[in-house]
């Protein structure tokens, strides 16, 4: 029998999360700080437009780019919350999480041998759907003394004449980085001056803290007409599950994303879309409420980890720490092994997130306090065996 | 003081009065200070009426009773309503009392060991008041949430253990 596998994909290297999952499956009593998503539920009045979609029969496909309602409750939702005014009709589509509007970002953009700079750590997709989308990575290893954002001279410096796009990601999975409107305007002016596109994954743009709102890339002069801005309902509102995500983008752009995800997907989830649109129109207050629940776990970890002399950044966006645990002598997999071992904590290793997030771990905050504060407990006793061991 | 700021205060000693100051000030990103002010100024605006206990007493004792008495009542002479409640409001059983609008007077909330406790309070104590017309009482069956909290167990955790 012949060998029926696609190369490109058996080359590509399967998610490091994935193989810490399954050992932390095998251990039902672990804590786990290891999940990528909200501990809330999905708001109620969010859930019961979903329940009123289906009782009305809303059960159809809708349009390819999704619900006009939808796309314009984003549109206002965008400006609203980013300053950047977008067309409903010719400028958004309702993706299948922002998993599928970053491929489509790439696979409309890319041709073959287009190099895509990815800063890492991040986001364990990105490389992956680049190489898919036929482009080539080249990735920039961020700096813990840069607060892991992204310099302008790094960015300069990977630039190549075959450069097409920079992928950005902030707020930052799984350091907690965010980049401030200046540490941007560096960036934009190199990307002007290359003539480059931007992706902007901004699906943690939501969840900042210490008083400063996000800012999206798109906002900044002349960056609207070459930025794919990538979002969705996930973080925001505590919807992982519906699988729901959008991507704004001048229309030529969009023009060719809607194409490929009308012959792939035909439309996104149609309950899923109504609820949508509840939470662009009504959800504020609930996200508020989240962001101060994750803002008051923050500093609780913050202060957990100065007091075990753990160093780590102060994390402004997302819902993750990334403290540094190189001087235990142990890569961030094997810290992560024993510390599951031992104490049944479970947090997954930087290096799961590209080479440079080695000697880091990444712990979410997506937990109670109180489940937190067990964690903790178990890490301290942790961090005092190493400690002692180590004399 | 900044309202927001006190009512963000406010939500997280209410649910959890035993947060030190200090702890406090973490979650605000404020200072100790700042924190150890607020709290004096809503004391002493008795916008903060104590630091009570949330207790199931239905697990203490196991015949223990909440009941929920409507009053309906004639007000008496020009003190009104307000001795009425009083009168009533001395009473240690009762737990909460409101004045209320619509079809009757009072909602009492009682808190008793067992059902009969209740009957006699009602019967001795509420009904036999000469302002009192006519008494309906209610038990409740299981108790959810109250103040905000639930009573019933934690749910479990239904994501996946480890996700990217």
């Amino acid at each position: 029998m012949r060998n029926f596998l696609a190369k490109r994909v058996v080359d590509m290297p399967p998610s490091g999360i994935r193989k810490f999952f399954d050992v932390v499956s095998e251990m039902p009593d672990a804590i786990s700080l290891g999940v990528g998503e909200p501990d809330f539920d999905t708001p109620w009045h969010i859930r019961d437009e979903a329940i009123k979609a289906i009782k009305a029969g809303k059960t159809f496909y809708t349009a390819n780019a999704g619900l006009r309602e939808l796309r314009e409750a984003i549109c206002d939702y965008t400006l609203r919350r980013i300053g950047v005014r977008y067309d409903p009709l010719s400028e958004c589509i309702v993706s299948v999480g922002g998993s599928e509007a970053i491929d489509l970002a790439f696979r409309a953009t890319l041709e073959p041998g287009d190099e895509v700079i990815i800063p890492q750590p991040c986001f364990v997709s990105y490389e992956p759907c680049v190489v898919m989308a036929g482009g080539t990575p080249v990735t920039i290893s961020l700096k813990v003394t840069d607060e892991f954002r992204l310099r302008p001279e790094q960015l300069e410096a990977a630039i190549t004449p075959k450069t097409k796009a920079l992928f950005i990601s902030y707020p930052n999975n799984p350091t907690g980085a965010i980049m401030e409107k200046a540490d941007l305007e560096k960036i934009c002016e190199v990307v002007r001056r290359h003539d480059l596109l931007v992706v902007s994954d901004e699906i943690y743009g939501e969840l900042t803290y210490g008083g400063e709102a996000h800012v999206s890339i798109a906002s900044l002069p002349g960056m609207k007409e070459r930025t794919i801005l990538i979002n969705g309902f996930s973080k925001a509102f505590a919807m992982t599950g519906w699988r729901l995500g959008y991507a704004l983008a001048p229309a030529e752009i969009m023009t060719q994303m809607i194409k490929l995800h009308q012959y792939e997907i035909m439309s996104a989830p149609t309950i899923s879309q109504y609820a949508a649109i509840r939470a662009m129109t009504n959800g504020d207050h609930d996200t508020m409420t989240m962001r101060q629940s994750y803002d008051q776990r923050r500093r609780f970890l913050m202060k957990k980890l100065k007091d075990l002399d753990i160093p780590c950044f102060e994390p402004k966006g997302a819902f993750y720490i990334f403290p540094n645990i190189s001087h235990f002598g142990m890569t961030s997999e094997e810290f992560a092994t024993e510390l599951l071992k031992k104490e049944k904590v479970a947090v997954v290793p930087g290096s799961a997130f590209g080479k440079c997030g080695e000697g880091f771990l990444r712990i979410s905050y997506a937990y109670s306090m109180e489940e937190l504060k067990e964690a903790f407990g178990r890490l301290e006793n942790f961090i005092n065996y190493l400690r002692e061991n180590k004399k | 003081m900044d309202k927001e700021f006190s009512e963000r205060l406010l939500t997280l000693i209410e649910r959890d009065s035993r947060l030190t100051h200090e702890e406090l000030a973490r979650a605000l990103n404020c200072s100790v200070s700042v924190v150890d002010e607020c709290v004096q100024q809503l004391e002493d605006d008795q916008i903060i009426c104590g630091y009570h206990t949330l207790i199931n007493w239905d697990k203490v004792h196991s015949d223990a009773v909440t009941a929920l008495v409507e009053l309906r009542v004639t007000p008496q002479g020009r003190y009104g309503y307000n001795q009425i409640a009083e009168h009533i409001y001395q009473y240690p059983q009762v737990e909460t009392l409101y004045l209320m609008s619509g079809a009757y007077d009072f909602l009492v909330v009682l808190r008793e060991k067992n059902i009969k406790d209740v009957s006699l309070f009602v019967s001795e104590n509420l009904a036999s008041m000469e302002e009192v017309q006519g008494t309906t009482t209610y038990f409740t069956l299981i108790k959810y949430k109250e103040n905000g909290f639930l009573f019933t167990t934690p749910k479990n955790d239904k994501r996946m253990v480890v996700t990217p």
